[in-house]
Order: structure tokens, then sequence, then C-alpha cells
């Protein structure tokens, strides 16, 4: 139960999470190995369906029937995360780590003022009394940047931003280690996206807490996150640091990512995206997944699967780079 | 795709397709007796020529689809006109009048997964659009005009695709079931309210292609609805920004991205994710949110958020004025003094 200093705070090793199906299990993530630490903003990519939501539902151990975590160990703090029951697991969520849901509105209780939800996380775990609570809840919702007046209105009461940014104050009510997104900006406009991720950073740099932040768009993070992390089909194809990730991509998976969003600047060119779309989960190709839609596809790629080599400080998932 | 697919500046000869004359609609809020009401547009003045594409964009709730609704008449205007090749639609009464147009103006939808009706094959909606508004077309004419169009929004081979049900497809394929729809009426103009957003982003690029192919080779133009600046761009020939029921800016989208005029593009831009630009961590975050436009008074709706509001913004509503060739904006300091302050303002924002 010692964290040590040398020891990455969170650290997955082979995790596979199974969705039992009538037809069998589906496996949604397939030995994903990742660690995270003190600090770090990891960023993790990927299309709808590549398991990156599960993934991060199976390290908060949040998931439920029919999805199970099937093998791999999940370390956090020294703790093992997997093999924990509730009432372990209740002492150090939010304490420890918490989630920050993509959707705030089904995240938040539509009969409680965001007060008394604040006050409920914060008096699970800690017995204050109601001034410091009022205190401390003004507090944080000034450093989410929201009047604390808003403290006592309904979550119907406040606009999609402010939703998020009281459910990023309820996340750091109690000064976790990790905080892990699911997504948050992904139902905002453009300006507040920008100004929830820049809230963010801020908090992340006052604070010292490391963040898991999962999303769809590339773009969105490539400006926050110190390792990015790219997910094809229930498996990580590419990690390493975002600045590499973005200047050099590998993966012919994580080039053609690149290459699917416009720019407002620079010259005006024609895109390709990807051709077809990710597999059946069900079903997966044989040999590496991208394959079937893998514009350098060889003979090797249908027939084995490759594993991580490495090159510079990535790792890749992909023949191209077996030398 | 191709180069010769990007966008390329309409015709000089292109004629007006269609035309919006101080376009209002406003929503009563509460009850029947309510004095309450939501401005959705104000005074929207906009034109779209054939074979061009318009993007509209802004910020959700800035008015965007309630324009999209009211040109496809899925809303009544609260006042001023439509003019469909100069010809008002308030003129349109027959049943046969209104099919016409609606079928000229088809929309494809933001949600593929719930614009397709789950229970019927894909060939269904096409039969239906192609029964209703090509009634010239033989039963073997209508199969036959089935097959082309798929095979027009790039469902090969589309003899497949005919009997399949919308479960067997990804959502990109979904979209361009609702292209292929909105084909079948033969339109002139496309209303494509955010038909990329709920896609993956390895194929909303196919999907902008693919517009990109239908105003080229079926000469159909497009009103494109976005929130997303880039895909606008890279589709579109003239960006009009939309904010809180008005239109902000409007122009050549190169000349718009270029030189932003209205404080709120500026800020737009900013705020755009951009890879490729350099790292740059700007310590001020905006917090304010766009105003739900209720019983407005005049002034500027963008002045709580302007960083250059002078007395006037809150005083007059400002008009939009041509600031460049083509290029018009609706704010007083932006005309006020053209170019020399502008510059200082945009490097603010970046």
């Amino acid at each position: 139960m010692i964290a040590t200093s040398t020891r990455p705070l969170l650290q997955v090793n082979h995790l596979c999470v199974d969705y039992l199906t009538d037809r069998g299990p589906v496996r949604a993530v397939d030995r994903v190995s990742l660690e995270v630490n003190k600090g770090e903003f990891l960023g993790i990519v990927g299309e709808s369906g590549c398991g990156k939501s599960t993934l991060l539902f199976a390290i908060a151990r949040l998931l439920s029937a029919p999805a199970e975590i099937s093998s791999g160990e999940v370390w956090f703090t020294g703790h093992d995360m997997v093999s924990m029951d509730e009432d372990e697991l209740r002492h150090l969520r939010w304490r420890d780590y918490s989630v920050v849901m993509q959707s705030a509105m089904n995240a938040l209780n539509p009969v409680m003022t965001i007060a008394e939800q604040l006050a409920d996380a914060v008096g699970a775990h800690q017995s204050m009394p109601p001034s410091q609570l009022r205190a401390r809840s003004r507090e944080l919702m000034r450093l989410v940047g929201i009047d604390p007046e808003h403290l006592h209105s309904y979550p119907h009461q406040l606009s999609g931003g402010m939703r998020q940014r009281a459910m990023i104050a309820m996340a750091l009510a109690l000064t976790p280690d990790l905080v892990i997104m699911d997504e948050p900006t992904s139902a905002l406009d453009v300006v507040a996206q920008r100004s929830l991720m820049l809230k963010i950073k801020q908090l992340q740099r006052e604070f010292g807490f490391a963040t898991i932040f999962v999303t769809h768009d590339m773009s969105l993070v490539s400006h926050f996150s110190d390792r990015l992390a790219v997910m094809y089909a229930g498996q990580v194809v590419e990690i390493g640091p975002t600045r590499d990730v973005f200047a050099d991509p590998k993966h012919p998976y994580t080039v053609g990512l690149m290459r699917s969003f416009p720019s407002i600047s620079g010259p005006r060119q024609p895109l390709a995206g990807i051709a077809g779309s990710p597999p059946d989960l069900g079903h997966p190709p044989s040999g590496c997944r991208f394959h079937p839609r893998c514009p350098q596809v060889f003979e090797r790629c249908a027939k084995e699967e490759p594993a991580f080599y490495t090159r510079e400080q990535d790792l890749v998932r992909c023949f191209l780079f077996d030398r | 795709m191709t180069v010769a697919d990007l966008p390329l500046r309409p015709r000089e000869d292109a004629r007006e397709l269609l035309r919006t004359v101080n376009l209002t609609k406003h929503f009563r809020l509460g009850g029947f007796l309510s004095s309450r009401y939501l401005h959705g547009v104000d005074g929207i003045n906009l034109s779209i020529h054939e074979d061009e594409i318009v993007a509209l964009v802004g910020e959700s709730g800035s008015g965007k689809s309630t324009i999209a609704r009211l040109i496809a008449g899925v809303y009544k205007p609260t006042s001023g006109d439509i003019l469909h090749r100069g010809k008002s639609v308030k003129g349109l009464r027959s049943r046969r009048d209104v099919l016409e147009y609606r079928g000229r103006l088809p929309m494809v939808f933001q949600d593929p997964y719930g614009s397709l009706s789950p229970v019927y094959q894909v060939s269904h909606g096409i039969m239906r659009a192609l029964k209703l508004h090509r009634p010239d077309l033989s039963r073997r004419g209508r199969e036959d005009e089935a097959e082309r169009l798929l095979d027009a929004v790039g469902l090969v081979p589309a003899r497949d695709f005919l009997g399949k049900y919308p479960y067997q497809l990804s959502g990109g394929q979904r979209q361009r079931i609702g292209f292929a729809q909105a084909l079948a009426c033969r339109p002139e103009l496309i209303l494509a309210d955010e038909p990329v957003s709920m896609l993956d982003v390895s194929v909303r690029i196919g999907v902008l292609n693919l517009m990109a192919s239908l105003r080229r080779r079926e000469r159909i133009s497009f009103l494109y609805i976005t929130h997303d600046i880039a895909s606008a761009r890279y589709v579109a020939d003239r960006l009009v920004v939309m904010y809180a029921g008005h239109v902000a800016e409007s122009g050549p989208v190169e000349d718009v991205l270029a030189h932003p005029k209205h404080p709120y593009t500026q800020l737009l831009l900013s705020a755009v994710p951009d890879p490729r630009a350099p790292i740059s961590l700007p310590e001020k975050t905006e917090v304010q949110e766009p105003p739900r436009v209720i019983n407005p008074g005049e002034g500027c709706r963008f002045r709580a958020r302007c960083p250059y509001a002078i007395e006037e913004c809150s005083r007059v509503t400002p008009l939009l004025r041509l600031l460049r060739p083509e290029h018009e904006a609706a704010c007083h300091v932006a005309t006020s003094d053209l170019d020399g302050r502008r510059e200082v303002a945009k490097s603010a924002h970046t």
C-alpha cells in the first residue's frame, strides 16, 4: 500500500475487457498497457467503438455488465484496482481519483442544486462543518470560473459549459491525484471547448493532478497533452510524446487520422481520410487489425499480429517499424 | 477527389438561386398569453447562387438550423420572405407547387442514426422520394435511378446497398444514404445541417468530398451548416458567421479567415484547435457564454463578450456593411476605423 515516487501513479498491464454477448465475448479492450506519471496529461484518441471509453471505465472500475475485465492489471498508487471490492474502491473514488463524464447533464442529479451535490461528494469522505463546506464550495466554483452564486442553481439552469465546469469542480473537490475525463468537451462548441481546455490545464498546473483525457478529436489535445496514445479496434497502436506523434506520426492509422481533418491555415489541400470503416470487434481482422484499411499493407500484416516496436520515444504497433 | 473538385469561385454568370429578405423567426416562450419571445433569427439577408457552397457557421443556439428550417418550410417565418429564383415562397399554394419547392431544396440531417427508419430497407426512402418527386419515371426507371444515385454518393456496388437495412451500415454510409434521398428529388440546393458532426473523424472528410463532387458533377448548391470552421473552409466558397440570431460577418471563405473583421469571428478563429500551429497557451480564458436572445433591445448582441465594445454598441444594433470586396461585417468598431485598429485586435486574440 505504499506509493513510491519512482513508480508511475497508474500502471495498466495487458488489460483486456470483454463484453459478454449472446454470441460469445467481444473483446473491446485488448491487451492495453500504459502508465501515467504524477501530474502527467495523457491523451487517448480514437474513433467511436475503438474501446477508449471502455478502457477508462475499466481503469476507474466503473464497468457494469455485460462488460468485465477478463485479464490484466491496473495498479494505482500501489493499489491493485482489479481485485478491489466496492467497499475498498469507495475510499479511493473522489479522494484519490475522480471521473468527469462526457455528458454532465446525465451525470448531475437534476433535482439537487450544485451545492447539495458538492456537499454530498465531499461529505462522503470528510466530515466538515457546514460553514467550512460552504467556503470550500465557493472556492471550488471560483477555481473553475463559475460565479459562486450558481451553487444554488439546478443543473438545467446552467449552460453546457458551466455544467462541465461544475463537474470538474466536483472532481477536484478532494484534490485527487488522478482525474479521468471522458470527452468532457464534446458537447460544447469551439469557444467553450477551448476555454474549458485552458481551464483544465491551468488547474492541473496549480494542483499537480494527473489526467487521462479521452477524445475522438486529435487536434483538441494537440496543445494540451504530454503524451498521446492512439487506439484502434481495442488496441493501442501508437503511444509517445504528443509533439512527436503530431510532428512525425508513424502508424499508418495515425498518419491517416492526421490527414483527416482540414486546417484553417495553410494551403487548401484535397484530403482523403481513411478508406473503409472500423472493424466489427466481434470478428476482428486477422493479423494487424488495421490491415484491411491500410494503404501500406503487405503480406505479413494479414498473417501475424505486430508487436510494439520502438522508434525514438514512440511505441508503434506496425511491421513497418520491425527493423 | 481530385484537385479540380476543390472549391472554385462560382461562375460570374451564376444566377441567384435563393435569397432571404429580412428573414425573422421568433419563438414564443411559455404559454399562449406569454409575451416573452426567443429571437431565433433576426433580419437575415442571405443569398445562395447556382453551383455555390455557402457555409453557415456559429455556436449552438446561434440560429443556424433555424435558417435551414425556415428555408425548407418546416417553420413559418415571423416576418420577412424567402425568394426562390426571384419568386416569393409565400405564393406557393397548391400541393404541387409546395412539393416542387421542397424537392428543389431538400434537407440532410445531422444524425444519420435517427434520420433513417430502422424498419425499412435503404431503397425505401429513395424510392418514395422518386415516386413523389419524379412521377415521370416508370417502376423500372425508378430502380435504375436509385442505383445511379447510390453510385453518385459513392455506395458501390449500388445493387447490394439497396437491399440493406440501416443497422447494416456505418455512420458514414448512412449519411450517404441521406444525400442519395436528397438527390432523388432532383435538388438545386441541399440544406445540409451539420451532416458530418456525428461521424468519425476518419470518414468525415469522405462526406465533405462527396459534397464537393456533387456540386461539381450534379451542379448542386449547398447550404452547409456547421460549427467547424476548418471543414467550412475545406468545401465552401462563402462563409456566413452567425451570432445570437444575427449575421456577424460574411464573405469569401479565404478572405474572412485571412481578414476577420468582426470580433466574434476573431474569437471563433482563435478557438479552433490547430495542431499545425505552434504551441501557444494564452493564460486568458474566455468564460462568457452566448446570450439567449429573449426580447432583446437595441444594441450589438456580442457587446458583453467583446473586448472592443464602445458606448455606441449598447445603443445601436450594427448593420452589415461592406468592408472589403464582397466581405461585410456588422460591427461599429470595425466600420469606424477600417484597418489600423483591426490588426491590433487580431493579434490580441491569438
